[in-house]
C-alpha cells in the first residue's frame, strides 16, 4: 500500500496530512492561509516534495472550502464531518461523540449505535471565527484572550446565537468597567452554550467525549469551559494530541478507498488548477480612474471646520465627550465650533483610563490660557464618564448627531452614523429628531465588521479598505449579517476572488445593509435631499462611495465624520451657557482612582449584573440596573400594567373554588396560556382538579429545557416552554394540559383569528422532542375556543374519556370558565382606564407597549417595563386598548389574534396625544416582520412616533435605553415646537 | 387604454379591458405544471406569461421591497414580479401580476398584500394583482374561471405529477443526455394540443394519457445501478421552486443521486381536506364538509388512477392521500394545518417507509411551521427509525449555496455509509447461513 495524503481545507486555515501504510503520521502541518487556500496547500506539499516526488500516492481533500479546490484540481472529495469520524474510529474507538470547532464550523459527531452527525446552522456564530472577532473586539490576541479567560471570577450571560449578539452583549459589560477576565471566559462559555445548545438537538452529550479542530487544540481556557460545562473528569474529557487536524488525518485514511496516482501529478493539477476560476456574481467598480477619485476626496475634503491651535488660543473652551461602543471620541471646541483639540480612539474596553488619560492632556495643554465652562457626554458610557469626571450633562447620542450634523448643514433632513458596532438613522423634520432607526441585533455587522476581516485576511483596516477602491469586479456578498456575510466571503474566495474586490464587496455590502435592512428605504428620496453622513466608517472612502453610488446622490461627510458625537456633545455643552464646569480641575485629577467590581443584584427575579464602580472619595456609579433599587434607594412605582398582569395570572394556581380532589393538572406557564389561563384555571378548579403552574420564567429554567429544543431559530417564548413542562413532570402533576388552538378567540377586530403557528402547535413540538413528558399523561389536543357551543360538547367528551367526568359536570365547568375569561379581560380594561386616569391626573406621559400576552413575563422582556416606567411613564398594554377601536380594513391580511389587538390598540393611541407606543419583537418571531412595517406606518400617519425593542434571550440594556431616551427626546421636540 | 377602477376597499380591480389588453405576469414555482397551467389560461383567452428568470436582481429587488425578516418565498416571489414589470421586456402600465393566495395560518397568507405593498414602494400601484384562490376571495371583473377551466387544472396538475415523478425515475440514467426532458416537452405539447382541442377532458381520457406518458418515459433507455435516492421535502416553494433552493435537483443528480420529489396532488387534497377537519374539531356546517369530501373524492379518485399507471409501467408510485393519513398517527394531529402542516410529516414518513430514508427537508429561514412540522419531528423520526438520514437545510437572501452543498454531502456521504454498512451487514448474514448450512 502507498501513502495516504490527507488535505483539510478549512475556512481560515489547511492542513496537510501524511499517514503511512501501519497509519502512522509521518508529516502534518496546520496553517492561516489568508484566503489563498490552494496555493497554501500547494506550497506546503511543495516543501515536502523530496520526499514524495516520484512515489504513487493516494490523496484526498477534505474541508469546508476543499470542495472547489478538489473539483478545479479532479482531486478526490470526502467531507469532513465524515472524515473527522473515520479518523476517530481508527484512533480513539470508543468515543461516544466528538465536539469539533473549526473557523466558521461547529460540529458534534454522536457514535454508539447508527452515526450522527450535527453542523451548525447559517445562523450559528460560536465559532472560532467568532473568538477572532471577539478578540479584536477586546483589543488583544486570541491567545491573550485566553489567558484571560484563566483568571475569570464571574461569567456574565453572553448570547450565543451569533457573533453579532454577543458583541452587543460584551460592548456594554466592557463600557461599564466589567472585567476584561470575566469578559473572556464568558465569550468562551458563549461558544460553549452555543454548541450545546445547537447541535445536539435533543441527545445528550454524555460519555467519552473527543475534542477536536483548532480552536479547542489552542486554547485552554475554552477547554476548561467545556469540561466544567459538560461536567467530564480527565478519562471522559480527550484533547488528542494531532486534534488540530484530524479531519486531514480522517481524509488521509479514507483515501484508502480511492485510486493511486502519481505525487507529482497531483501536485500539478494543484498547481495548475489557479487558471480555472471565473467569478460568478460580481458588481462595477467604485471608481473607474484616478480621477473620479480625487475629484471625490476634493468634494468631501471641503467639509471642515476651522482649526485653532489649542498652544496659542486664549478664552473659553468646551468639551465633548462620546463614549462609544468601540471607540472613545473627545472634541475640544471654541465658541464658534472651532477645533482645539480632537481624539479617537479604541477605548480598549477601559473608557475611563482613555478620558482620564486625554483630560490631563488637555489641562496640560490649556494651562492657564483657555478655561473649560462646560462638559457633555454622550454613548454607550454616557452615564460612567459622567458621574466618574463630574460633566455638566450627558444627551442621547442621537441629540448630539443631529448637533453636529445641523452645524455643517442646517438644512439636513437625513442623518446616518455608522459606526463600529451600531448604526442609527434619523429623519430630520421640522428641526427635530424624527423616525429613528436603530439597526436590529440581527444586522450589526457595521464598521468593525471590515476591521475583523481585514485583521484575518492580514491587512491592517486603512490599507484594507484603499485595496476596494480601484478592484475592477467587487463581489456580491449580499446584505445579511455578518455570520452569513462570512460565508459568502467563503464562497467568493472559493471561487478565486481577489483580496480588492472582496474588499470592495465588503464596503457595498455595509451599505446595502444599511440602505435597505436598517433604513428599509426603495430609493434615495426616501431618505432625504441633505444627507449627512458620519461615524468612523464613513471615513472609509470605499464604504462612502458605495454609499453614494448606492443612493445615486451626494453626500455630506464632514472630515470630522469619526467624531461627529463628541463635536456634536461639545456645542450642547456650549449651549448650556454656564459660567464654570462641574468637570474635575487638573487638581482632583491627581487623586483620581477608579476600581469597578462586578456583582448580580438579587432583590428581584431580573438578577441585572451589575458593576459597581468606585472612585476616589468614595463615590459610587452602578451600572446595568433596570430599577432604582441596588441603588439603595426605593424602586419607582409607577402604574405598569404588565406587572398587574403578571401577578394576577401568577396567582391562579391551587384548588380555587373546587377540592382538588381530582389530581393535579399541570399548565406549563407560557406562550398562550398567558391569554387562556383564566379560562382553564377555572375550568379544571370547577372540576375539582389543583392546577399547577410551572415556575416563574428563568434563565435557569431556560437551561433546564435547552438540550430538547430542535430549531434554534425558533423564538425565545417558544424556547422557554421546554423548562416549564419538564419542571412540571419534576412536581409531580398527575397530567399536564397543554392544547393545540389554530384559532385563538375572535374578537372582531381582524378578518381572521389565528395563533401563529409557533404557539398553534409548540405542544406537539414538545410532545415528540421533550423524554420527560412520557412519564406523564400529556394531554394536547385540538381545541377552538371561539365557538363555545361545540367547544362544550367536544371537551365534554374529551374530559369523559380521559377522566371519566360526567358530561354534564364539564358543560358547567365550561361555563363558569369563560364567565372567568370574560371577567378577566373586563377587568384588564378597567385597570388600564385607571392608570391613564393616573397618568392624566398626574400629567405622566403614557406608554402603550404592543406586543403578546406573554411579552409580560420578566424572563421574556427582561425587566423593560421597569426600564420604561423609571423614565417616568405610566405603561399600559395593548389588549387594554384594542376594544376601543373596532374593525377597519388594513394593507396586510389581519388574521391573527394578538397581532390585530396591537393594530387596534396603535390606531387608538392615534386619537390621544399624550400617548405612544413600544413595540417589543421578540427575535425570530416571523409574524412580527410583518406587523412592524404596518404599525409604523399607522402610526407615522397618525403623527406618532415609532419605536421597536427586539428582545431574545438575553437582553441589551444599553440599546433599549437608547431607544427610549430618545423617543423621550423626539417627544419634548414635538413638544416644544407645539 | 384600459382605465384604472377600484373597488370600495380601495382594491385595483382586473378589468374586462384589461384582459384584452394586459399580460398576465405570474412566478414559478413547478414549471411543468405551471407551464401547462400557463397554456390552458391562455385558451380562456388571456394573455399570459410564466417568469422563469432566475437572476440576482431578482433577490435584490426582493430585498428592496419586501420586509427582509419576511419568508424568502415572499421575497424571491415578489422580486421576481417586480424584476419582470421593470425590466423593460413589458409596457408597465400593461402588465397584470397573478399570485396564488391560500388563506391559511401562516404567513405565506400575506403574499398578495405585501405585493400590493411593494408595488406601492416602488411607484407601480397602478399595476393590478389578481389573487388566484379556492375560497372565493377578492373577485375580478376581468379574471374568472369556470368550472371547466377548474377542471383543466385539476388534470394539468395531474399530469404534472405524473410527468415529474416518472422523469425523475428516468434522467438519472438516461443513456443519452437530456433525453428525458426531450421526452417532457413532447408529451406537453401533446396534451396541449389536445386540451384545445377540446379533448381529452374526461376522466377516461385522461387514464388514457396517464398509459401515454409512461409508455413515452418506458422507452428511454436507460442503464447503471441504482443510485442512492434521497427525498426532498419542505415548504412548498422552496421545496419545487429552483429558484428557491439553488437547483437544488439539479446538485443532487450532479453528485451522482436519484432525486425523489412528493407530487403537488397531496397537498392540494391535504388543503381542501383542511376545511372538512375544521369542522370535525370545532364544528360548523355540514354542507360545508359535504362540499369539500365531494372535491377531495374527485382528486382522489384521479391520484389513484396516477399510482395505477405509474405501477402498471413499472416505475415506483406514490402513496396515495389516505395512506399519508394513516402514517401520521402518533406524531402530529390533523389539526395540525398552516404552511404544509402534517403532511410534511408524514411526506418524510411516507419516504422512509418507502426505502428513500436520505432526506432533504428544506424550508426558508425561520420558517414558522417548520419549526414544528420539520425540524421538530427529526428527533422523533430518528428515535424511530435509527436509519433515517434527514437534512434540514434552511435558504434565505445571505445564505450562501458552499453552506447548504456542503450540508447535502455529508448527508450523502452518511447515506453510502448507511447503504455499505447495511450490505456488508447482509453479506455477513449471507455467510453465517453458508456456515450454518
Amino acid at each position: 500500500m502507498s501513502l495516504r495524503i490527507g488535505i483539510d481545507i478549512g475556512s481560515t486555515t489547511v492542513k496537510v496530512v501524511v499517514l503511512d501504510e501501519q497509519n502512522k503520521l509521518l508529516f502534518r502541518s496546520y496553517e492561516r492561509h489568508y484566503s489563498k487556500a490552494r496555493e497554501r496547500a500547494a506550497e506546503t506539499l511543495r516543501s515536502i516534495q523530496d520526499k514524495l516526488a516520484g512515489q504513487q500516492v493516494r490523496m484526498v481533500i477534505t474541508g469546508s472550502a476543499g470542495l472547489g479546490v478538489a473539483k478545479t484540481a479532479d482531486i478526490d472529495f470526502v467531507q469532513e464531518v465524515y472524515a473527522t469520524a473515520a479518523a476517530v474510529n481508527q484512533y480513539i474507538p470508543d468515543t461516544d461523540a466528538v465536539i469539533e470547532l473549526g473557523g466558521e464550523d461547529a460540529k458534534i459527531i454522536f457514535f454508539g449505535g447508527a452515526l450522527e452527525e450535527r453542523m451548525n446552522g447559517s445562523c450559528a456564530g460560536g465559532t472560532g471565527a467568532f473568538i477572532d472577532q471577539m478578540a479584536t473586539l477586546m483589543n488583544v490576541t486570541v491567545t491573550e484572550l485566553d489567558a484571560l479567560s484563566l483568571k475569570h471570577e464571574k461569567i456574565y450571560p453572553i448570547a450565543s446565537r451569533c457573533g453579532v449578539f454577543a458583541k452587543s452583549d460584551i460592548q456594554p459589560i466592557l463600557n461599564q468597567g466589567g472585567r476584561k477576565e470575566d469578559v473572556a471566559a464568558s465569550i468562551f462559555q458563549a461558544v460553549v452554550d452555543q454548541t450545546v445548545a445547537g447541535l445536539t438537538q435533543g441527545r445528550e452529550l454524555k460519555g467519552k467525549i473527543v475534542f477536536l479542530g483548532g480552536p479547542l487544540h489552542f486554547l485552554m481556557g475554552l477547554r476548561q469551559r467545556f469540561i466544567e460545562t459538560l461536567k467530564l473528569d480527565s478519562e471522559h474529557a480527550i484533547f488528542p494530541e494531532d486534534g488540530d487536524c484530524f479531519a486531514g488525518i480522517g481524509a488521509a485514511l479514507c483515501a484508502s478507498d480511492y485510486g493511486e496516482q502519481l505525487f507529482d501529478d497531483v501536485l500539478d493539477r494543484l498547481e495548475r488548477s489557479v487558471d480555472n476560476v471565473g467569478l460568478v456574481d460580481t458588481m462595477p467598480p467604485l471608481f473607474e480612474n484616478k480621477a473620479d477619485y480625487e475629484a471625490f476626496t476634493a468634494r468631501h475634503n471641503a467639509m471642515h471646520p476651522p482649526a485653532v491651535d489649542i498652544h496659542t488660543y486664549t478664552g473659553d473652551a468646551w468639551l465633548g465627550i462620546d463614549a462609544g461602543s468601540t471607540t472613545t471620541k473627545m472634541a475640544l471646541i471654541t465658541a464658534d465650533g472651532g477645533l482645539l483639540y480632537t481624539y479617537y480612539h479604541s477605548n480598549l474596553g477601559n473608557p475611563v483610563a482613555i478620558v482620564l488619560e486625554q483630560l490631563r492632556e488637555i489641562y496640560q495643554m490649556c494651562g492657564d490660557r483657555i478655561t473649560i465652562r462646560g462638559a457633555a457626554v454622550t454613548g454607550y458610557g454616557e452615564e460612567l464618564i459622567k458621574n466618574a469626571f463630574n460633566c455638566d450633562a450627558g444627551l442621547v447620542e442621537t441629540v448630539a448627531h443631529y448637533k453636529a450634523a445641523a452645524h455643517f448643514n442646517p438644512d439636513v433632513d437625513f442623518i446616518i452614523d455608522i459606526g463600529g458596532q451600531d448604526m442609527k438613522c434619523f429623519k430630520i423634520r421640522n428641526g427635530a429628531v424624527d423616525s429613528i432607526m436603530l439597526n436590529e441585533a440581527c444586522s450589526s455587522g457595521c464598521g468593525s465588521f471590515i476591521e475583523t476581516f481585514a485583521k484575518a485576511l492580514g491587512y491592517s483596516i486603512a490599507d484594507f479598505a484603499k485595496l476596494g477602491l480601484f478592484a475592477r469586479h467587487p463581489v456580491n456578498l449580499g446584505s445579511r449579517c455578518t455570520v452569513f456575510m462570512n460565508s459568502s466571503v467563503k464562497q467568493a474566495q472559493k471561487d478565486g476572488a481577489s483580496v480588492e474586490d472582496i474588499s470592495a464587496g465588503l464596503s457595498i455590502s455595509i451599505v446595502k445593509n444599511a440602505v435597505y435592512k436598517v433604513i428599509r428605504a426603495a430609493n434615495a428620496d426616501d431618505l432625504g435631499q441633505h444627507i449627512v453622513v458620519q461615524g468612523g466608517t464613513f471615513h472609509n472612502d470605499a464604504v462612502l462611495r458605495a454609499f453614494e453610488l448606492e443612493l445615486g446622490r451626494n453626500v455630506t461627510r464632514p472630515t470630522i465624520a469619526g467624531i461627529m458625537g463628541a463635536f456634536g456633545a461639545a456645542l450642547f455643552a456650549r449651549d448650556l451657557h454656564r459660567e464654570k464646569s462641574t468637570i474635575l480641575t487638573a487638581e482632583d485629577l491627581k487623586t483620581f482612582s477608579h476600581t469597578a467590581k462586578p456583582t448580580t443584584c438579587n432583590l428581584c427575579t431580573n438578577h441585572c449584573s451589575l458593576t459597581v464602580n468606585t472612585f476616589d472619595g468614595g463615590r459610587r456609579f452602578v451600572s446595568g440596573n433596570r430599577c432604582s433599587r441596588p441603588l439603595g434607594k426605593a424602586k419607582v412605582e409607577n402604574p405598569d400594567l404588565m406587572v398587574y398582569k403578571y401577578k394576577k395570572l401568577r396567582a391562579l394556581e391551587g384548588k380555587g373554588s373546587g377540592n382538588g380532589v381530582r389530581g393535579k393538572m399541570g399548565i406549563p406557564f407560557g406562550l398562550n396560556m398567558y391569554e387562556n389561563l383564566p379560562f382553564w384555571f377555572e375550568f379544571f378548579t370547577r372540576l375539582n382538579f389543583e392546577v399547577v403552574l410551572s415556575p416563574e420564567s428563568s434563565r435557569k429554567l431556560y437551561l433546564k429545557g435547552q438540550h430538547t429544543i430542535p430549531s434554534d431559530t425558533v423564538c425565545y417564548p417558544a424556547k422557554l416552554l421546554h423548562g416549564h413542562v419538564e419542571a412540571l413532570v419534576d412536581e409531580g402533576v398527575d397530567a399536564i394540559w397543554y392544547p393545540c388552538m389554530s384559532y385563538n378567540n375572535d374578537e372582531g377586530i381582524g378578518d381572521n383569528h389565528y395563533n401563529c403557528p409557533v404557539v398553534a402547535y409548540y405542544p406537539e413540538l414538545l410532545a415528540a422532542n421533550v423524554p420527560a413528558l412520557k412519564q406523564v399523561k400529556y394531554l394536547d389536543p385540538y381545541v377552538g375556543l371561539w365557538r363555545h357551543k361545540d367547544f362544550g360538547k367536544r371537551i365534554a367528551q374529551l374530559m369523559e374519556e380521559e377522566f371519566s367526568i360526567p358530561k354534564r359536570e364539564t358543560e358547567r365547568a365550561v361555563k363558569a370558565a369563560y364567565e372567568a375569561y370574560d371577567a378577566y379581560v373586563h377587568d384588564v380594561r378597567e385597570t388600564g382606564k385607571k392608570y391613564i386616569e393616573y397618568a392624566r391626573e398626574h400629567h405622566m406621559p403614557i406608554i402603550v407597549a404592543c406586543g403578546r400576552p406573554y411579552h409580560i413575563d420578566p424572563e421574556i422582556n427582561h425587566g423593560i417595563n421597569d426600564l420604561i416606567t423609571s423614565f417616568g411613564f405610566v405603561l399600559v398594554t395593548e389588549d387594554a386598548l384594542s376594544y376601543l377601536k373596532g374593525y377597519a380594513p388594513r394593507k396586510v391580511l389581519n388574521q391573527w389574534t394578538f397581532q390585530s389587538r396591537m393594530y387596534n390598540a396603535a390606531r387608538y393611541v392615534c386619537t390621544q396625544p399624550d400617548m405612544q407606543v413600544v413595540q417589543l419583537v421578540s427575535f425570530g418571531c416571523g409574524t412580527d416582520a410583518i406587523t412592524t412595517d404596518e404599525l409604523r406606518d399607522i402610526l407615522e400617519k397618525g403623527g406618532k412616533l415609532y419605536t421597536q425593542l427586539k428582545i431574545d434571550d438575553i437582553s441589551n440594556l444599553g440599546a433599549v435605553t437608547i431607544r427610549v431616551r430618545s423617543l423621550m427626546a423626539a417627544m419634548e421636540a414635538r413638544d416644544s415646537r407645539q | 387604454m384600459a382605465e384604472l377602477v377600484y373597488d370600495k376597499t380601495g382594491r385595483l380591480l382586473f378589468t374586462q379591458e384589461m384582459k384584452k389588453e394586459y399580460t398576465i405576469l405570474f412566478p414559478t414555482m413547478l414549471p411543468v405544471h405551471f407551464g401547462l397551467m400557463a397554456r390552458i389560461i391562455e385558451t380562456e383567452g388571456y394573455k399570459v406569461e410564466m417568469l422563469t428568470t432566475n437572476h440576482r436582481n431578482i433577490v435584490d429587488e426582493g430585498l428592496k421591497y419586501v420586509h427582509n425578516d419576511t419568508c424568502y418565498p415572499a421575497l424571491l416571489v415578489i422580486g421576481q414580479l417586480i424584476d419582470a414589470v421593470k425590466s423593460g421586456k413589458y409596457d408597465p402600465h400593461k402588465v397584470a401580476l397573478l399570485i396564488t393566495q391560500t388563506g391559511g395560518g401562516c404567513r405565506a397568507s400575506n403574499y398578495i398584500h405585501l405585493l400590493r405593498k411593494a408595488l406601492v414602494k416602488a411607484g407601480l400601484e397602478y399595476v393590478p394583482v389578481i389573487s388566484l384562490n379556492l375560497s372565493g376571495l377578492e373577485h375580478n371583473p376581468g379574471f374568472k374561471l369556470g368550472l371547466g377551466t377548474l377542471r383543466k387544472a385539476v388534470f394539468a396538475m395531474m399530469y404534472g405529477d405524473i410527468i415529474v415523478q416518472t422523469a425523475n425515475q428516468v434522467r438519472p440514467y438516461e443513456v443519452n443526455p437530456g433525453q428525458t426532458d426531450e421526452t417532457i416537452r413532447t408529451i406537453e405539447d401533446h396534451l396541449l394540443s389536445e386540451m384545445s382541442a377540446g379533448k381529452g377532458l374526461s376522466f377516461k381520457s385522461m387514464v388514457a394519457n396517464f398509459d401515454h406518458i409512461i409508455a413515452a418515459f418506458k422507452a428511454i433507455p436507460v442503464a447503471g445501478e441504482p443510485k442512492v435516492r434521497v427525498g426532498v421535502v419542505g415548504e412548498i416553494y422552496i421545496k419545487y421552486s429552483p429558484l428557491g433552493n439553488n437547483n437544488l435537483e439539479q446538485f443532487l443528480l450532479s453528485e451522482g443521486a436519484e432525486p425523489v420529489v412528493p407530487g403537488l396532488t397531496d397537498f392540494i387534497i391535504f388543503k381542501i381536506y383542511n376545511r372538512e377537519v375544521d369542522v370535525n374539531i370545532y364544528g360548523g356546517k355540514w354542507v360545508k364538509k359535504k362540499a369539500c369530501q365531494v372535491l377531495k373524492g374527485y382528486v382522489e379518485k384521479c391520484q389513484r388512477a396516477m399510482i395505477a399507471a405509474m405501477k402498471k409501467g413499472g416505475f415506483r408510485a406514490p402513496g396515495t392521500f389516505e395512506d399519508l393519513r394513516q402514517l401520521i398517527k402518533g406524531y402530529l394531529g390533523e389539526g395540525n394545518k398552516m404552511g404544509e402542516g402534517w403532511l410534511l410529516t408524514a411526506e418524510m414518513l411516507e419516504l422512509i417507509h418507502s426505502g428513500t430514508p436520505n432526506i432533504v427537508c428544506t424550508q426558508p429561514f425561520g420558517c414558522l411551521p417548520n419549526h414544528i412540522v420539520g425540524k421538530g419531528m427529526i428527533r422523533k423520526l430518528k428515535d424511530d427509525y435509527p436509519y433515517s438520514n434527514i437534512v434540514a437545510i434552511d435558504y434565505d437572501p445571505g445564505a450562501t449555496k458552499i453552506n447548504q452543498e456542503n450540508r447535502i454531502k455529508l448527508m450523502l456521504a452518511n447515506a453510502r455509509g448507511l447503504a455499505k454498512q447495511e450490505a456488508e451487514k447482509q453479506q455477513h448474514a449471507q455467510e453465517q447461513e453458508a456456515v450454518h448450512a
